[in-house]
């Protein structure tokens, strides 16, 4: 019966030639460190599901967001359980996609022919930094408030154009319901659809060019 | 296990794999569930007896407004919503309390001394000082409360819709 359904949708869909080309490739000897690349994509669905959950209470202005995020944390059942993977799976997620960039650098595999890879890896290591400030300032505390007051400030430092920068992304010259906002639109909707795109590129050139080895004396 | 004839490498990884997968999809999934029906779940706590003050200080046969505000919480925020009631003393021990609201359409009624009667703005709706329709398109009597004294202080109980 199954046989037969999953025979049906495998002649429509080829879920057997794409589980081949996907997940039965061949691969290197290789260790633990190669597994961190899995584990932020694993990172970054968790965080979609989280973040799409927390939207459902959340609400990204000044008059609303701490008191939203309380009611979250004290009042919605297991609103401390998902707010709590999305809080520490973020810190989680730069930790991660950080040390998968250290393996790639020291293996040496971003060389030729994987320099795409590479690239669209920096994309997605900042994309994730990204993420981490824009998210940083949702809780709408006095925390979220000064780093980003410093943060939006740090730019400003750049000779000739650094104040437009700064009041680009704060949305005007102050800390506003602007800032708030913007960096809510970046942190669920644009960064996400960066990332998702950019992780789409890096995973079919995985898939086209495989993995490299670790070096060994030949190299 | 690498020479185990029951099982290969391979499979024990797979159903390892799925077993895993399936404990972390539960403790994320179940409490997502509570998470999404959380407010639909909570009891507001819609009845309650609200204290009029002294019953002594009402004159007799003289409907008098009662107003009051209770506050209601929806998540985060507060909506206050007013309240105005018609405190009818009958005799020294005797009290009715009849809702402000007209039963046509919510608009709120006024005691009129002229024509002793409760008439509603909106649509000249008239009742009569115990509620009862005088004239007008409205369909049922003023609503009237359900009262109790303790100690000569008057209380209504208030159910909240």
């Amino acid at each position: 019966m199954f046989q037969r359904l999953f025979q049906w949708l495998d002649e429509r869909l080829g879920l057997t030639s794409i589980h081949d080309v996907v997940l039965d490739r061949k691969v290197p000897k290789v260790n633990w460190w190669f597994t961190l690349g899995s584990a932020s994509l694993f990172l970054f669905l968790l965080q979609g599901v989280t973040g799409i959950f927390l939207t459902v209470y959340y609400v990204p202005s000044p008059d609303h967001a701490y008191d939203s995020v309380q009611y979250i944390m004290n009042e919605v059942r297991f609103g401390w359980l998902i707010r709590g993977i999305h809080h520490w799976g973020a810190t989680l997620m730069v930790l991660v996609v950080f040390i998968h960039m250290l393996r790639t650098f020291f293996y040496a595999a971003y060389k030729y022919p994987r320099e795409l890879t590479w690239l669209s890896g920096v994309v997605l290591l900042l994309a994730t930094l990204g993420m981490g400030f824009t998210g940083y300032l949702l809780p709408w505390n006095q925390r979220a408030y000064w780093a980003t007051t410093v943060g939006t400030e740090i730019p400003g430092t750049i000779p000739l154009i650094g104040p437009f920068v700064t009041s680009v992304l704060r949305g005007g010259a102050d800390l506003s319901a602007l800032t708030l906002a913007r960096f809510f639109a970046v942190h669920i909707w644009f960064l996400p659809a960066v990332i998702a795109a950019t992780i789409g590129l890096h995973l079919y050139l995985v898939i086209r060019l495989g993995i490299s080895h670790i070096p060994d004396e030949n190299d | 296990m690498p020479n185990s004839p029951k099982m290969t490498r391979r499979q024990f990884v797979t159903v390892i794999g799925a077993g895993l997968s399936a404990i972390m999809g539960t403790i994320v999934g179940l409490p997502a569930i509570g998470y999404l029906l959380s407010p639909a779940l909570e009891k507001q706590k819609g009845e309650s007896w609200i204290p009029l003050g002294a019953l002594e200080k009402y004159p007799l046969n003289q409907p008098t407004l009662f107003t009051f505000t209770r506050a209601k919480k929806h998540g985060w925020e507060k909506t206050v919503t007013s309240y105005g009631v018609f405190v009818l003393r009958t005799s020294e021990t005797q009290v009715r309390v009849f809702s402000n609201v007209c039963t046509h359409l919510s608009c709120r009624v006024n005691w009129k001394e002229e024509v002793q009667e409760y008439v509603c703005p909106c649509h000249d709706g008239h009742f009569a000082i115990d509620g009862a329709i005088v004239s007008g398109p409205q369909p049922r009597p003023l609503d009237e409360y359900q009262t109790k004294i303790e100690d000569g202080n008057l209380f209504i109980f208030l159910k909240e819709a």
